[in-house]
């Protein structure tokens, strides 16, 4: 029996609700960047398994396209990272609730 | 055969993903998640992707995390002090929601049929490559462009002002 | 030159416009050139029009200008009428109007030139409102005219508006107007919901076409249009404002409160009389209404001493007269002694002008005294318009009266409608009427013209006639008030009566039936108003006229002192209203104001505010400034929808 879409989907679902779990519970800048990755790729993963059972190539271009808007987010995510290490010399970022009531 | 590829992989995802989300050490985090990139990887390579696999692999193993690691080097490999205040709202709601997430989309993938994927149509990356430049040229320009304010972007932001 | 007609309304507009634009920077001679000027234009359009209609045999001429409402199936056009009726107004009201703005440059010459121009930019709007109501093709036009002279009566009589009694005069004015435009109002809502159409031609085919619908709807039309007609035209119990409308100046009297405004209500009857033609008992209540309040005022005329307030109370039983003959069928002779009335009223009214212009503003008879050797053309002129007034024959008012008293003794003594008790009554109240009319103003021309002047040494010697630009008019309208009564003699049959015959056809009257007076009883009937008119007026010559002038009034005054306080303070009708009326509806206002508009209006205002308030204060728990709430916050949403879309 080979994998059917199913079993691609709720592994997917299963990464991307580890990712979200990573985002919302983590305090450190990096660990929350690393979670969005992960749920990124998790729905990669759908869409491709999904562009799979339709036969349509449309899919994979996505996801191609998807990798390409990662990077660049990651490249900007990880210089704001490095903007709030200069200004608080941590990346928690807890301490960074300056627009609050 | 293919089966037991897959469950082999789904399995170490999972494992090397928890680990990336709940280690203490950022580093250990990165190298965590790219034993999970590979992971999806050969996922991708499974559905016949494979030229999204050999792109997952260059842009996200060896790209991403590596400029990961580098900022990580950067900053001094810092960790987060866990004594500050917790916030069990936060921590609750968060878990909460995850699970919803992944039982959701359980629940919504197993309502679907069980169709076994398509036989897959000439050489993938040909195929890929042809169907960005003609159908999807506009999207493809787009996302240099993109990139190239991505880059711009982080250029500015980590300028030191003189 | 028929197509000119819109014109005519135009000139005062344009005129009004102009005035208003420039009342600052404008002289005196540039204003009375624009005023003026625009009066006289329009009156020699209205000539024109006049003269082209004039072969025209009574045809209806209808101008439209534009389509003012389209809704659905109904629509008014904005269009004006010519027909005979219209015909007749359009000729004295700007005849009239002309020689009152003349005379006005004269009157209003001590008047500062800003003032000066807003009183002409008035005088010229009222013009083209009156116009409006003239010429209107249907119900909402000839209310937009109605509305219209509403507003510049109140202008005008407010003119001297930094006294504050003048300015409450205004505001009586068109306080009390509106309770007769509300059922004005009513009646047209009425005619549109029974017939479809306000316009005058299509409600009186609708009304033809369907006798059912008319004769269920024509009484209470009917009577709702004479509601509006009795605020206008001052008949009991809204002739309060005519008086107290004195306030204003002089020639606005003589144009609005005279001549032109308040026979709107007379000629809306007889605009409307193919309404009135199929109600007996709107017939009655118009009738009745105008008998008592001829008498009723002519009554209050006697004890006044104030030469404006005599003329104020003339007009209110005037304009009774006038309903009374509208009310007994005779429209045409209604409509004839309006046009009688513009002549010598106005010129009454202009000759007061002259006589408290020449007494430095004094307006007490009382004060006056022996002006006719100081002021002769004024004299003259006062004294025909005066005999015209009390209904001696040859002089206009003669005729219309007489008509309008033949046709309410045919009413009943033919039975109108099964009344004919009624209009006998009333025609001896008409006669009555005309017996206190001849003596009242007999007695304001002794005191005021006769005897030697009391007014106190200083003030006798600024004693001199008005200049030439008031004089004229007076003098054009005295001899109007000789002529213009020959054009309805009624005596001689139906034939010769030249004014019944033109206007038959817009105003046929409500003929009795089955009987006919004989040419003796006709002579008689004349004989006995002549008489009375007579007899007023050698009373009025023995009480205050002679060495012992005033004695004899005196002594009766102080014999029944009540009944001479009671007359003289006008049946403390004011004083009524004031109380019943006027005084609750202020302590209502205030408690609605008190109670209802700062307690819950501005309440809801402010407990709405109350309540933003408080919910940006539950709100703004919600930006913890935290990221990873917001990461939670954005997350949750995310799923919500995403639930909301696949489920």
């Amino acid at each position: 029996m080979a994998p059917s879409t199913v079993h691609f989907v709720i592994l997917a679902a299963l990464l991307f609700g580890i990712g979200a779990a990573g985002v919302l519970l983590r305090r450190s800048g990096i660990a929350i960047l690393l979670g969005i990755e992960l749920m990124l790729n998790a729905g990669n993963l759908a869409l491709v398994a999904f562009a799979r059972q339709h036969g349509s190539l449309d899919g994979q271009v996505f996801v191609f396209f998807v990798m390409a808007v990662a990077a660049a987010e990651v490249a900007v995510g990880l210089a704001l990272l490095v903007a709030i290490f200069r200004k608080q010399q941590a990346i928690d970022v807890d301490r960074l609730a300056i627009m609050r009531w | 055969m293919v089966m037991a590829v897959f469950v082999v992989a789904a399995v170490l995802a999972v494992v090397s993903a928890l680990a990336a989300v709940s280690h203490r050490d950022p580093v250990v985090n990165v190298l965590s998640l790219v034993v999970t990139f590979f992971c999806v990887a050969v996922c991708f390579a499974l559905l016949g992707a494979h030229f999204l696999a050999a792109a997952q692999v260059l842009i996200y193993a060896g790209a991403i995390l590596v400029l990961f690691l580098f900022v990580i080097m950067l900053l001094g490999a810092p960790q987060t002090a866990n004594d500050e205040a917790r916030r069990p709202v936060q921590r609750t709601a968060g878990l909460a929601l995850a699970a919803i997430v992944v039982v959701g989309g359980a629940l919504l993938a197993l309502t679907m049929q069980a169709v076994p994927p398509a036989a897959p149509v000439g050489s993938n990356a040909h195929a890929i490559g042809t169907a960005m430049l003609t159908t999807h040229a506009f999207s493809f320009e787009l996302v240099s462009v993109l990139l190239l304010a991505a880059m711009v972007g982080a250029l500015v932001l980590v300028r030191r002002k003189q | 030159m028929l197509n000119l007609l819109w014109l005519v309304l135009a000139f005062p507009l344009a005129g009004a416009v102009v005035l208003l634009a420039g009342a600052r920077r404008f002289t005196h001679r540039t204003t009375a050139a624009v005023g003026v000027g625009a009066t006289g234009l329009s009156l020699l359009v209205a000539l024109g029009v006049l003269a082209s209609y004039a072969g025209r045999h009574g045809e209806v001429v209808t101008q439209t200008l534009y389509r003012w409402i389209a809704a659905g199936d109904f629509s008014v056009e904005v269009a004006f009428r010519l027909d005979p009726l219209s015909a007749v107004m359009l000729f004295f009201v700007t005849f009239v109007g002309f020689l009152i703005h003349v005379y006005s440059t004269g009157y209003m010459h001590d008047e500062p030139p800003t003032a000066f121009a807003r009183y002409f930019a008035y005088l010229n709007l009222f013009m083209f409102a009156m116009l409006t109501l003239v010429l209107g093709a249907n119900l909402l036009v000839l209310f937009v005219g109605w509305e219209g002279v509403g507003l510049c009566s109140y202008l005008l009589i407010g003119f001297y508006f930094e006294k504050d009694w003048c300015a409450a005069a205004g505001k009586k004015a068109f306080v009390v107007n509106r309770i007769g435009d509300f059922g004005f109002l009513l009646a047209i809502f009425m005619a549109f919901k029974a017939f479809g159409t306000v316009d005058m031609a299509g409600l009186q085919a609708a009304m033809a076409a369907d006798p059912a619908a008319a004769a269920r709807w024509a009484t209470p039309i009917a009577l709702l249009l004479f509601v509006g007609a009795v605020g206008k035209s001052a008949q009991l119990p809204l002739y309060v404002w005519l008086p107290d409308a004195m306030a204003g100046p002089t020639p606005v009297s003589a144009l609005i409160h005279a001549a032109t405004m308040v026979t709107a209500g007379v000629y809306m009857v007889a605009r409307t009389s193919f309404v009135y033609a199929l109600s007996p008992t709107a017939l009655l209540v118009v009738a009745v209404v105008g008998g008592l309040t001829a008498v009723f005022a002519a009554t209050i005329g006697l004890a006044q001493n104030d030469i404006k307030k005599v003329l104020a109370y003339s007009t209110v039983s005037q304009l009774g007269y006038m309903f009374m003959g509208a009310g007994a069928g005779a429209f045409t002779a209604a409509i004839f002694h309006v046009f009688t009335h513009a002549f010598f009223k106005a010129c009454l009214f202009l000759g007061s002008g002259s006589v408290i212009h020449a007494c430095g503003g004094e307006q007490d008879m009382r004060k006056m005294g022996g002006l006719r050797h100081h002021m002769k053309a004024t004299y003259w002129t006062f004294l025909v318009a005066t005999l015209a007034l009390a209904g001696i024959p040859v002089f206009a008012g003669f005729f219309s009266k007489d008509e309008i008293l033949a046709k309410v003794f045919a009413a009943g003594a033919g039975n109108l409608h099964g009344y004919g008790k009624v209009y006998l009554v009333l025609w001896g109240l008409g006669v009555a009427g005309a017996f206190l009319t001849a003596f009242y103003m007999f007695r304001a021309v002794y005191m005021t013209f006769f005897g030697s002047f009391r007014g106190g040494p200083e003030a006798e010697h600024h004693l001199h006639e008005s200049p030439g630009v008031m004089v004229w008019p007076l003098r054009i309208l005295a001899a109007g008030s000789v002529v213009v009564g020959f054009v309805g003699i009624g005596f001689f049959g139906p034939r010769f009566n030249l004014f019944e015959r033109f206007l038959h056809p817009v105003a046929p009257g409500v003929e009795v039936e089955g009987w006919h007076a004989g040419p003796a009883l006709e002579v008689g009937l004349i004989a006995l108003s002549v008489g009375v008119a007579v007899a007023g007026i050698l009373l009025a010559r023995r009480f205050y006229f002679g060495p012992d002038a005033g004695a004899i009034p005196a002594r009766l005054a102080t014999a029944w002192p009540r009944l001479y306080r009671t007359v003289a303070n006008k049946y403390w009708v004011d004083e009524g209203y004031d109380a019943a009326i006027v005084r609750p509806t202020n302590r209502l206002a205030w408690w609605l104001w008190k109670g209802l508009d700062t307690v819950v209006i501005d309440g809801v205002l402010v407990s709405l505010a109350f309540f933003t308030e408080i919910a940006g204060d539950l709100l703004r728990f919600v930006q913890t400034g935290n990221v990873r709430n917001y990461a939670l916050m954005v997350l949750g949403g995310a799923v919500a929808a995403a639930a909301w879309l696949l489920l």
